[in-house]
Formats: structure tokens, C-alpha cells, sequence
């Protein structure tokens, strides 16, 4: 019905379409008009934690062959996995941004993008399994379950799949340090020894503090984030202590104690200059991780070659077929 | 989702899933029946057992050096596969050979004359082409093995190979897709898979003549035969079926002495296994 009096519409603007969504706590879809800046820190952001499945794959990969018992093999072959599972459902979410994955790829391996620096410490017994599910898999559950809620759509869907199965990679490396510490003294040493190793490393997964961490206020206004790094932190703090004891470990940190007036633990921070290190590329396994990545690029590329080919030589085929 | 304190709180034991379950055949009935012998069940379940295990450990060097991701994801899946029908053949074979002995005593403890694989198995992984051309060659014959174990008078067994099959199904179709790209790709990858199966050919007579399986009713002539006959429909497709590329399947050299079956290897199967075995040896009181 026409109403002659009405004002007319006034023009689409989706920049305030794009704000009005944000502040209705609703999703942005890949089609939908958003900032440059947006769209850039969401492929930083999604690319870095794609390349930071991939690369963790070697710290624990490594142990896939030598694994101790055959139901601790499948356990640990089934998590690997899983982790590469989860690099393409990001390099995939990455890609309804418009990036590229070989492209992604590439930014990984000449160093232009970065991955988590946890999978630069390298693992010395199995115990280390045990402690990168219960240790590294439980600060990727902290920061990954509020990122479900993300603002951009495919990555926070991504999340709720990753999460589930970080979740239970979790439970299963808690479970093998149980195990081991009801074994011989010599094992409790191991997962002792593991703890004391990947402790501050875990705590660095937070990123810097939050009086240092310049892209955090952005990405908060934008709702790709909605904890600060500091508390997420606090959250992973306060989740493992009793877990740490229940386990009869001892976290490496004297000042490590239940703070009643705050509800929370106080704790110390770590070596941010060793953060500083790991990420610039100076950390135990830098090189190594890049190499093997880009070992496996390069040495496969005469398959891709292949499969393209093999491709463009049947689809020829088969329009010859259909012309004949 | 909260899931602080979950741990802390309920049954520890139950926290992952199949803790306690040591034993993978739980709640079957393990007895041998009668008229099944159970020395040869026992062999049968070893060497196919031990196939697979060999085939899971070549596999797994594969992860974090595929050549893609979804072949990253491809060649841990078939893996995994193989890792569990070792472990329910362990099981089975522990049973029937009256040890009672567990999935890890087979994998762990035991020395490389004692394993019973097929040496093809063992053979260092190669590149890609050769993974796939004798993942290939095994997921063929393993399969037409286990459709006929399917029907096995033991019904553990026919169980297990019932499960097996519908794996190496996948097995298959993934191998042949990925020989008939490399073998219709390029150049390079066409010459990548004569390569493999050149390196291969000396092994096939042991597969093809094995009499693991004969006793409980496979026709070790019939699986050949079929297994010949696919190999060579997926080389036509692969464009690989000059007179010279066939020959290649046709075991134009003589057959190397020795058998894996007897726990005669090659010199690759110890380091193989002395990786795999380092961790659990070096801790032999521990529990994991």
C-alpha cells in the first residue's frame, strides 16, 4: 500500500548495518559489507590459529610412532588428526574472507604469519603428551569456547566443532598423566618433569598482558574477541590448580596461592622477554617446525601438480565425450 | 560451557573414554569353537595382525610430511584403521593360542623374527607413489582375504574381518583414486609410479602365494587371481597399461627367497620396530 506521506527510504548504509549487527550481538556472514580492517584482522587472526594446528601437529606427531601401549597410539594418532581437521575448517573459514590457503601457506612458511609460540618448545618424554592435552589443550579451550560466540559467523561455528574435540583431547591427556602417576616413581618424575617444562609456556599462550597487547581493544569493540588476554589467563589459572592437585603435581610457581579477598589465584607472570624471543623466531624450535612445514609443501608439490592435471586432463575428456 | 572442576569432581576412571577397557574383545565370547583349529586361527590372526600393525607404523610416518591436508587426514584415518584391526587380531590371537597374552604384548615384546608380516609391508615408506601404489596392492589383496573370513568358521574372527572389510573398501577406492591421478598427472608422476611399481614387484609373489588365511577356508589361488585382475583394472585406468607396465604386476622377477610369514625379513623391519618398541622397553614396569 502506497502511503504518499511517507518519508522515503532513506539510502542503505552498510557501514551502519555492519555496526547495528555487531551491537545486536549478531553475526557477520561472508557476503554482508564489513570494514577492511575487520576483514583483515579476522584473516590474521583465523590464518594464525589455522597454522597453529598445523605446526602443533609436530610436537606430539613425533611421538606417534613411538607411543607406549597400542591404545595410547590410536588415542594419540586419532588427536593429530583431529588437529589437522581443525587447520582446514580454519583455512577453510579463512578462505569465505577471501584469502587463500596455499597462499596462507606460503605467508607461514617465509614467516609473514605466525602461529602459537607453544609449538615451539619441543617434547622430551611421553609424559609431554599427557601435558600438552592437559595443559595446552585446556588454554585452547579457554580462549577458543568464547570465540564460539565470535561476531563473524564461519568462525565461530568452526569454534563450537573445534571446542568439542579440544575438550576431549583434553579429558585424554589428563587421563594418561593419571595413569602415569599411579605407574613407577619414575614416570611421576616424568610428568613432574613435563609440568615444570610447559607451565610458563602455557601461561604465554595468552598472548602479552593486556597493557601490551595493541590489538586487543579493536578486536574487542568488534566482538571477535570478548575476554581480555589477562583474563583468560586468570580463568586457565584458577580451572588447572585444583586439577594440579588432584593429579599430585606441583605447578612451578612459588607464589602460586588462592586469593579469598579476589576469588581468584594470585600468580606470577611469566618471562614476557622469552615470549618476545619465541615469537620473533628465536625460541628451542623455531626452525625446525618451519622446515619440516615447508619440507612437506615442497615435497609435495609434484602431487598437486599431478592431481591438477590429472583434473584438467579428465574434465577435457569428458567434454570430448560429450561434443562426440 | 564451563568446564572447570568437572575433573575434579566423579570417577577419575571414567574420564576418558575406554579407560579400563584393556581388553578390546570385552563382552564377546572368546571361546574357540569346536572343529576350528586353534593353532591355525592363531597364525592367521598374527600374520594378518602383524600386517596391519607394520602398515599403521609406515603410515604413521607419513604425519605432518603429507602433501596435503587432506591427505594428511586421509593417511591417519587408514592408519587408524589398520592400528585397530591389529589390535582386535592381537586379542583374537592371544585367546587362541592358549597365551592369554594382550594386544601389547604382540606389538611390544616381541623381537623381528617373531612377526609375521608379509615383507611388502615393511619395506621403507618411499614417496607418495609408492605409499599409495602399495597401499593399493594391500588394501586389494586384504580385502579379497577378508570377504572370504567374513564367512569363517570362527565366529571372532569372521567378526573382525567383517568390520576389516568395509575399511578396506575405503582403503581401495582411496589408493586406486590417487594411483590413476599419479598415473594420469604428469610425466613426473607417471614415472613416479612405474618407479614404485617396479620397487614392489619382487615382494608381490609373497603376497600372492601367502597361505596365512588357507586354512580357514581362503582360496589362495582365487585371491591372486582377483587381486591381479583389479590391480590391472586400475592401471588401465591410470593409463598405465603398456604390455611393459603390466609386467611390471606380473612378477617379471624371480621371487625372493625367504618369507615373512617364517619371520624372515627384510633389514628394515628391526629399526621399525625397535621405534616403535623404544618407549615401552625402556619403561617395562610402567603402566600407560
Amino acid at each position: 500500500m502506497n502511503n504518499p506521506t511517507a518519508a522515503p527510504p532513506r539510502p542503505y548504509d552498510p557501514e551502519a548495518a555492519f555496526e547495528n549487527t555487531i551491537a545486536r550481538d549478531q553475526r557477520i556472514e561472508p557476503r554482508d559489507w564489513m570494514p577492511d580492517a575487520y576483514r583483515a584482522t579476522l584473516v590474521r587472526q583465523i590464518a594464525q590459529h589455522a597454522h597453529s594446528e598445523i605446526i602443533g601437529m609436530q610436537p606430539e606427531g613425533e611421538w606417534i610412532t613411538r607411543a607406549p601401549s597400542l591404545r595410547r597410539k590410536a588415542i594419540l594418532f586419532a588427536k593429530v588428526q583431529d588437529e589437522a581437521g581443525h587447520g582446514l575448517y580454519l583455512y577453510s573459514a579463512a578462505e569465505t574472507l577471501g584469502a587463500d590457503r596455499t597462499k596462507m601457506t606460503e605467508r607461514l612458511i617465509d614467516g609473514g604469519q605466525k602461529y602459537s609460540s607453544i609449538f615451539n618448545y619441543p617434547t622430551r618424554t611421553f609424559a609431554d603428551v599427557g601435558v600438552i592435552g592437559w595443559f595446552v589443550d585446556g588454554a585452547a579451550i579457554c580462549n577458543q569456547v568464547p570465540l564460539c560466540r565470535t561476531s563473524y559467523g564461519p568462525y565461530g561455528r568452526a569454534m563450537v566443532r573445534v571446542c568439542k574435540e579440544e575438550s576431549f583431547h583434553q579429558r585424554q591427556g589428563y587421563e594418561l598423566l593419571l595413569t602415569m602417576m599411579r605407574g613407577t616413581d619414575e614416570q611421576r618424575a616424568m610428568v613432574q618433569d613435563a609440568v615444570d617444562r610447559w607451565w610458563w609456556p602455557s601461561l604465554m599462550m595468552f598472548g602479552p598482558p593486556d597493557d601490551d597487547s595493541p590489538n586487543s581493544a579493536r578486536s574487542m569493540a568488534w566482538r571477535i574477541k570478548r575476554h581480555s588476554n589477562d583474563q583468560l589467563r586468570q580463568r586457565f589459572v584458577d580451572m588447572t590448580v585444583p586439577q594440579a592437585e588432584k593429579l599430585g603435581v606441583t605447578l612451578p610457581d612459588p607464589d602460586l596461592r588462592w586469593n579469598e579477598e579476589r576469588g581468584h589465584h594470585d600468580f606470577s607472570a611469566p618471562d614476557w622477554d622469552e615470549l618476545k624471543r619465541v615469537v620473533s623466531g628465536d625460541g628451542p624450535c623455531n626452525a625446525e617446525r618451519i622446515a619440516r612445514r615447508r619440507a612437506a609443501h615442497e615435497e609435495g608439490a609434484w602431487v598437486r601438480r599431478a592431481a591438477t592435471a590429472h583434473a584438467a586432463k579428465r574434465t577435457a575428456r569428458l567434454r570430448e565425450g560429450a561434443a562426440a | 560451557m564451563t568446564d572447570e572442576h568437572v575433573y575434579v569432581d566423579g570417577d577419575s576412571a571414567r574420564w576418558a573414554f575406554g579407560t579400563g577397557f584393556t581388553d578390546p574383545l570385552h563382552g564377546v565370547d572368546q571361546a574357540v569353537p569346536d572343529g576350528v583349529d586353534a593353532e591355525d586361527l592363531a597364525a592367521c590372526c598374527l600374520a594378518l595382525g602383524d600386517d596391519a600393525l607394520v602398515s599403521a607404523q609406515r603410515l604413521a610416518e607419513w604425519c605432518t610430511r603429507a602433501p596435503e591436508l587432506e591427505e594428511e587426514l586421509a593417511l591417519a584415518n587408514i592408519g587408524l584403521d589398520l592400528l585397530g584391526q591389529a589390535r582386535l587380531l592381537y586379542a583374537r590371537a592371544g585367546r587362541a593360542d592358549g597365551t592369554g597374552r594382550g594386544e601389547d604384548a604382540y606389538a611390544y615384546f616381541r623381537d623381528p623374527e617373531d612377526f609375521r608380516n608379509v615383507r611388502l609391508a615393511e619395506l621403507p615408506g618411499g614417496d607418495f607413489a609408492f605409499t599409495v601404489v602399495r597401499l593399493l596392492v594391500l588394501s586389494v589383496w586384504r580385502l579379497a582375504v577378508c570377504e572370504t573370513l567374513a564367512a569363517a568358521p570362527d565366529p571372532v574372527l569372521a567378526a573382525i574381518a567383517a568390520k576389516s572389510v568395509k575399511e578396506l573398501a575405503y582403503h581401495r577406492r582411496y589408493a586406486a583414486e590417487w594411483t590413476v591421478r599419479l598415473g594420469d598427472g604428469t610425466a613426473e608422476s607417471a614415472s613416479r609410479v612405474r618407479a614404485a611399481l617396479d620397487a614392489l614387484a619382487p615382494w608381490l609373489d609373497e603376497l600372492l602365494t601367502d597361505r596365512a588365511a588357507a586354512r580357514l577356508g581362503v582360496d589362495p589361488v582365487a585371491v591372486a587371481a582377483r587381486t591381479r585382475l583389479e590391480l590391472s583394472h586400475v592401471l588401465a585406468d591410470a593409463g598405465l597399461n603398456r604390455p611393459d607396465d603390466v609386467s611390471r604386476l606380473d612378477a617379471p622377477v624371480p621371487s625372493l627367497p625367504g618369507s615373512g610369514r617364517d619371520g624372515e625379513h627384510t633389514p628394515h623391519l628391526a629399526p621399525l620396530l625397535a621405534e616403535l618398541q623404544s618407549v615401552a622397553r625402556a619403561h617395562p614396569d610402567a603402566s600407560w
